[in-house]
């Protein structure tokens, strides 16, 4: 597809708002990697490094289309334009979250912003967005459906099967592998034969492998397939290269695995999405855009940790869409 | 008045509902042909939108019917046989039924799972013979478990309207159960309702699925003896705890005759809540299965570890004795 392409002349409102995307994706990681320090969040699966993948793949969807994310989604909500006060809430567990803090860091929802959920079964999030992009397609419009996995997640039997079922039925569907080269601490090229593609290939599925670091590469070939989805093409696979500069989670800020070397991470660094971006904005526009993200976050920060938390005597409260109560644990009190 | 043939009840309640809401829609694997007899005819009313056949894929089919669930529609997914819930219990109980909780009420995920045959036939295997009824009862998971046409048709059309998660096990020993029924009278029964098939004062039999036929025998058989009551829940998951304690405050025995395995079954439970909460004149006794693997290839094997109605009518015997 896009791959080599040089990506468009640095001109535009896109670039804008790729950069302002991305920028509000690392501070807002930064912010809440801070509140894990300080105890307030259990823990993250940091997705610094990758924000181009997000910001990218959700420039080329319209606020109609639906996402789903997994694990590793703060960046994939926000992108979508999930707002950062009510996700912070999330991941601080307050009853002003996203989902009433039900959800937390690995699954947060936000039906206002399309993204219908984050699963953290590895890759069965792709099977679930291959239903959603089925049943919008039966309603007669063109949006397409979105599913966010990692490079590990493409050894799951529920992914494959959906890649069946999506092309068998030309389901309008966008399966994004971010591959960010580790699954926790196994390396892509230990765990996975063949390749990413290749997979894709075996069920007819049109799948291409760009740079995950530039935003303007991924919004060009998210959009190239988004737009042949909408018409009616069936679905698409697209492989992000692409690098996580944190741990997999924040437990390993006390673990310290090692299983990549500095040199590597530093190399990944030296193609960093919010550099790469930055540099097609003239530094007033940039400095404007980081004030207004600085003081969006303050005032996310701010707001979430003084929300309320749950009710914790009525823990099952959404348990049923129905509102049935069924019995507590304890049968006296 | 017409026969109801228990199969024909669960066709009827997939075709009314259909009918009546175009979000209903069903998958599953040779249902185009109806090789269960449950989706007959429904391919040639509804087209292949509306009935969707699917490859041999149940996790990636099963999560695909919470993705359409999410939007709206409304998925009853068809399972051969019992033991494909155990590759997609992943997918109803971790995928399906979390989306409500995680996303604090945002989304409700009202898919159907049937199963319309339920693997008791002796000689199929081990691989096709256990009931895995209370593994989802324990997640949390709705169950119901229509024992009669009339129930199944009521309870197949109340899951499919429920807007979560419902597993209803069709049991294939009920399968050839008539019962003569005004078509006028098959209405939806809520989830949650017990049914009193047979009242009785002396001691409270609790039959799930196809066995409540086998303890109205064993009631009927034992009537000169002793006065049984024949409870069944109907539903597993909410059960009818209020319709069970009426049932046992009045007899003050019991006795649960469960087609499950022993340990953490639904036997287990309901005898432990009438033991909290109910007050019981003698000791509860159960029959279940054994614990742990089916050996299902023998057919005489197979029976051997099904409870049977000799075993009812001994351990009521037993409970009346008070011992
Ligand atoms: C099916 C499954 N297996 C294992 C896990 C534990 N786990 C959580 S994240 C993860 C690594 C996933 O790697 P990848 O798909 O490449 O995504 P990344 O974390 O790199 O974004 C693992 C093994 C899981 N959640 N689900």
């Amino acid at each position: 597809m896009t791959t080599g392409e040089a990506p468009g002349p640095p001109t535009g409102d896109g670039h804008a708002q790729l950069y302002r995307t991305i920028r509000l994706i690392r501070r807002f990681e930064e912010r809440a990697i801070e509140l894990v320090q300080s105890g307030d969040i259990p823990g993250i699966h940091p997705c610094i490094g990758q924000e181009a993948a997000a910001a990218g793949v959700c420039a080329a969807l319209r606020p109609d289309d639906v996402v789903l994310s997994n694990h590793r989604g703060h960046g994939h909500l926000l992108a979508k334009g999930c707002d950062p006060g009510r996700l912070m809430a999330e991941i601080l567990g307050r009853v002003t979250g996203v989902g009433r803090g039900g959800g937390g860091s690995l699954h947060p929802a936000d039906l206002d912003s399309g993204v219908y959920g984050a699963t953290a079964t590895v890759g069965h999030g792709a099977a679930i967005a291959t239903g959603v992009g089925w049943a919008l397609a039966q309603e007669g419009g063109d949006r397409v459906a979105v599913a966010f996995f990692g490079d590990g997640a493409v050894n799951q039997g529920a992914l494959l099967e959906s890649f069946n079922l999506a092309a068998l039925w030309r389901v309008p569907v966008l399966l994004v592998c971010e591959n960010n080269l580790y699954a926790t601490t196994l390396a892509a090229h230990v765990g996975n034969a063949g390749s990413v593609v290749g997979r894709a290939e075996a069920f007819g599925i049109p799948a291409s492998t760009v740079d995950g670091q530039d935003p303007v590469v991924v919004r060009d070939a998210a959009r190239q397939a988004v737009d042949r989805a909408r018409a009616g093409g069936g679905p698409s696979v697209l492989e992000l290269l692409t690098y996580r500069y944190q741990g997999h989670h924040t437990f390993e800020l006390k673990t310290h695995l090692l299983y990549r070397d500095k040199a590597e991470v530093a190399r990944w660094q030296e193609r960093d999405p919010l550099r790469i971006q930055a540099e097609r904005l003239g530094a007033q526009e940039r400095e404007l855009i980081d004030a207004e993200i600085e003081a969006t976050l303050e005032e996310a920060v701010r707001s979430a940790l003084e929300s309320p938390e749950p009710d914790p005597a009525d823990p099952l409260r959404y348990l049923y869409a129905d509102g049935l109560r069924t019995r507590g644990g304890v049968s006296y009190a | 008045m017409p026969k109801l043939h228990y199969l024909k009840a669960m066709n009827l309640a997939l075709r009314d509902e259909m009918t009546r809401d175009p979000a209903v829609f069903l998958m599953g694997e040779d249902i185009n042909l109806a090789l269960t007899n449950v989706a007959t005819g429904l391919l040639h009313k509804f087209g292949p939108n509306r009935v969707l056949e699917t490859p041999l894929s149940e996790q990636g089919f099963t999560n695909f019917a919470t993705g359409a669930a999410l939007t709206g529609r409304r998925p009853v997914v068809e399972y051969q046989i019992p033991f494909l819930l155990m590759l997609v219990l992943e997918q109803i109980v971790n995928q399906a039924s979390r989306f409500s909780l995680m996303s604090g009420g945002q989304f409700r995920v009202p898919v159907t799972y049937l199963l319309p045959a339920s693997g008791w036939k002796p000689g199929w295997g081990a691989q096709h013979s256990d009931q895995p009824y209370p593994l989802f009862v324990h997640m949390g998971v709705k169950v119901v478990l229509p024992a009669t046409p009339r129930d199944a048709y009521g309870l197949l059309t109340s899951a499919i309207r429920d807007d979560d998660p419902v597993v209803v096990f069709a049991p294939a020993a009920a399968h050839g159960v008539q019962e003569t029924v005004a078509f006028a009278d098959l209405v939806p029964i809520p989830l949650g309702v017990g049914r009193v098939h047979r009242a009785g004062d002396d001691v409270t039999v609790v039959a799930m699925g196809h066995l409540v036929h086998d303890a109205l025998a064993v009631a009927e058989d034992l009537a000169d003896e002793v006065s049984v009551e024949v409870f069944d829940p109907r539903t597993l998951h909410p059960f009818d705890w209020a319709g069970l304690a009426a049932s046992v405050e009045r007899t003050g025995r019991l006795v649960v005759l469960d087609d499950a395995n022993r340990a953490c079954g639904m036997a287990g439970e309901i005898i432990a809540t009438a033991s909290e909460e109910m007050r019981l004149v003698a000791p509860p006794r159960r029959i279940t299965r054994p614990d742990g693997a089916v050996l299902g290839s023998v057919p005489a094997l197979d029976l051997a570890m099904q409870p049977n109605r000799e075993q009812l009518a001994a351990a009521i015997r037993r409970v009346m004795k008070g011992v």
